[in-house]
């Protein structure tokens, strides 16, 4: 299933120069906010949530998932460079598959790491709270790339669609209408973290057998469909 | 042996009919798919290429269908006529990679560049190539496997003549060797070098198809119409009409000049300069009004 080829041919397209300050932009941006905060306040159990919360897990893990997620596929998809890949005997699902892989591992690297990081500085993994979100933050990156990369698949406005969902529905909708919060990914990890942080300190609005339920099925599911869209894929600039 | 069989195969896009019920069998040896730009050429490479559905009909590879099958890949090369490629890697690189795609290595990839006569700037970013050169590297990437069919999609736009002779010498050799190889182009003089064998196109349809210099003959022959000016008209177009190769003229006094309909292409340009000599006329202008490809195009489709 996974060809070695496509990954090397995925990793160098994703980590090329200008999406690479891309990636490494906003986990800078939450080291550098764990620190000032860390500084100003002291460690802070409650502080460290509403970072880790409102900024790693609400916005940057579903970014980067964005970059890589739909980086993994659409741009070669746009310019039409796919081509070299779809003419050669592989398997349609394992192309799909192995870029999914690099996706999922970029966006674990740049999201779930800097997580972690951030939860040191900020107090110390106190309460648990840093491995919680590094955990939420691991999940999401294979639901969030999963989603992305099919996106990226199917639709040449996938960066705009993606940074859609991934500011109005995650962050603005989400804390506005409980109704959607179920049908976020970024809630389904956060009861994962619910079940390893500290009692209390992290709160879901799912319950873990749900969200791990969801989270499986949604990666699966887009993956799946993903690879059926790429086997009927039209290739675009016909007369 | 690899024959592409294409029957009663049509593909619409919305209500825009792209390619509209042809039949043909691209067999080995050179084939020339002939046609004017937005004929329907890169729609049935496509189709050959499996990367589109027929809307009807079928396209098969020795009986096996090409959509949704990617093991016709391992017979089949493809030189896709967009640019695009992975520009961040070198040469080599590229080669390499398309090598690996089908199971094999280094080896198979070395010998690819060496065909299209690129090691000289196999090490450097296919960013810095020029077009030409991007050209041979997708001819590389499509031989890596050594393909008994090769389809290739205006692969001489952006050459220089001297690329475009070797791209010509190796295709020659390709189709001499038995391997079935395909290429689109809208000129003429490039079909005429290099195929035996032509399927023309136009307006999505199948126009013409076979031997080259019956498809040539039958462009050749079709009536010409001329442009002439001289310093006499009248005296000039009352001789030219005395004879059998032409078939009307019209004086256009607005423009100052004549317009002749020829039936017999050799035997006019052999009678008017002969004619203006005999009647010491001077010829100020001579041009063909209804050379374009797309009338030439038209006009096959209506013998």
């Amino acid at each position: 299933m996974y060809n070695p080829t496509v990954a090397r041919l995925t990793y160098r397209a994703l980590l090329g120069r200008r999406r690479a300050a891309l990636l490494f932009l906003l986990p800078a941006l939450l080291i550098v906010i764990a620190v000032a905060v860390r500084a100003l306040n002291g460690a802070d159990d409650q502080v460290a949530v509403d970072v880790l919360g409102g900024f790693a897990l609400a916005t940057m893990v579903p970014l980067i998932g964005v970059i890589a997620g739909t980086g993994a596929i659409g741009p070669e998809i746009d310019d039409g460079s796919i081509v070299y890949l779809l003419s050669k005997p592989v398997k349609r699902s394992s192309i799909i598959f192995t870029k999914l892989i690099v996706a999922i591992a970029v966006t674990m690297a740049f999201s779930a790491i800097p997580t972690f990081i951030a939860g040191y500085i900020l107090n110390g993994n106190g309460q648990q709270i840093a491995v919680a979100y590094t955990v939420a933050a691991l999940v999401a990156s294979i639901a969030y790339s999963a989603l992305f990369l099919l996106l990226g698949t199917v639709s040449r406005h996938a960066v705009v669609i993606g940074l859609v969902y991934a500011l109005v529905w995650e962050t603005l909708f989400g804390s506005l209408v409980a109704g959607a919060r179920t049908l976020s990914v970024q809630q389904w990890s956060l009861a994962l973290a619910q079940k390893i942080g500290g009692e209390g300190t992290i709160t879901s609005d799912v319950g873990l057998p749900l969200a791990v339920g969801l989270l499986a099925g949604v990666s699966v599911a887009a993956t799946w469909y993903a690879g059926q869209k790429l086997r009927t894929l039209k290739l675009a600039g016909e007369e | 042996m690899t024959t592409i069989n294409i029957e009663h195969t049509s593909r619409w896009f919305g209500n825009v009919v792209a390619v509209n019920d042809v039949t043909m069998t691209i067999a080995p040896g050179v084939t020339g798919l002939l046609g004017p730009n937005g004929a329907g050429k890169s729609t049935l490479i496509n189709m050959m290429a499996g990367f589109l559905a027929p809307s009807t009909g079928s396209v098969t590879l020795d009986g096996q269908p090409i959509w949704r099958n990617e093991s016709v890949y391992r017979q089949i090369g493809i030189v896709p006529e967009r640019e695009a490629m992975y520009d961040f890697l070198t040469g080599q690189e590229f080669v390499v990679a398309n090598a690996e795609l089908h199971g094999l290595g280094m080896k198979e990839a070395r010998a690819a560049l060496a065909t299209v006569e690129m090691e000289y700037a196999q090490d450097r970013k296919i960013a810095t190539y020029s077009k030409g050169m991007r050209q041979r590297v997708k001819m590389a990437s499509a031989l890596v496997h050594d393909p008994s069919v090769l389809l290739l999609d205006e692969p001489f736009n952006g050459m220089d003549p001297r690329q475009r002779m070797q791209l010509m010498d190796l295709l020659r050799r390709m189709g001499a060797t038995g391997r079935t190889v395909l290429f689109s182009s809208h000129i003429l003089e490039e079909v005429e070098q290099l195929a035996s064998h032509i399927e023309v196109i136009v307006a999505g349809r199948h126009a013409a198809s076979g031997d080259f210099r019956k498809i040539r003959r039958l462009m050749t022959d079709r009536p010409h119409r001329y442009l002439v000016r001289s310093s006499d008209d009248r005296a000039l177009a009352a001789a030219l009409i005395a004879d059998p190769s032409t078939a009307g003229i019209e004086v256009d006094l607005a423009e100052g000049a004549l317009r002749i309909q020829a039936v017999d292409f050799g035997r006019f340009t052999e009678l008017l300069p002969r004619v203006a000599r005999e009647h010491s006329i001077r010829l100020l202008t001579v041009s063909p009004s209804d050379e374009s490809l797309e009338s030439v195009f038209s006009y096959l489709v209506a013998a």
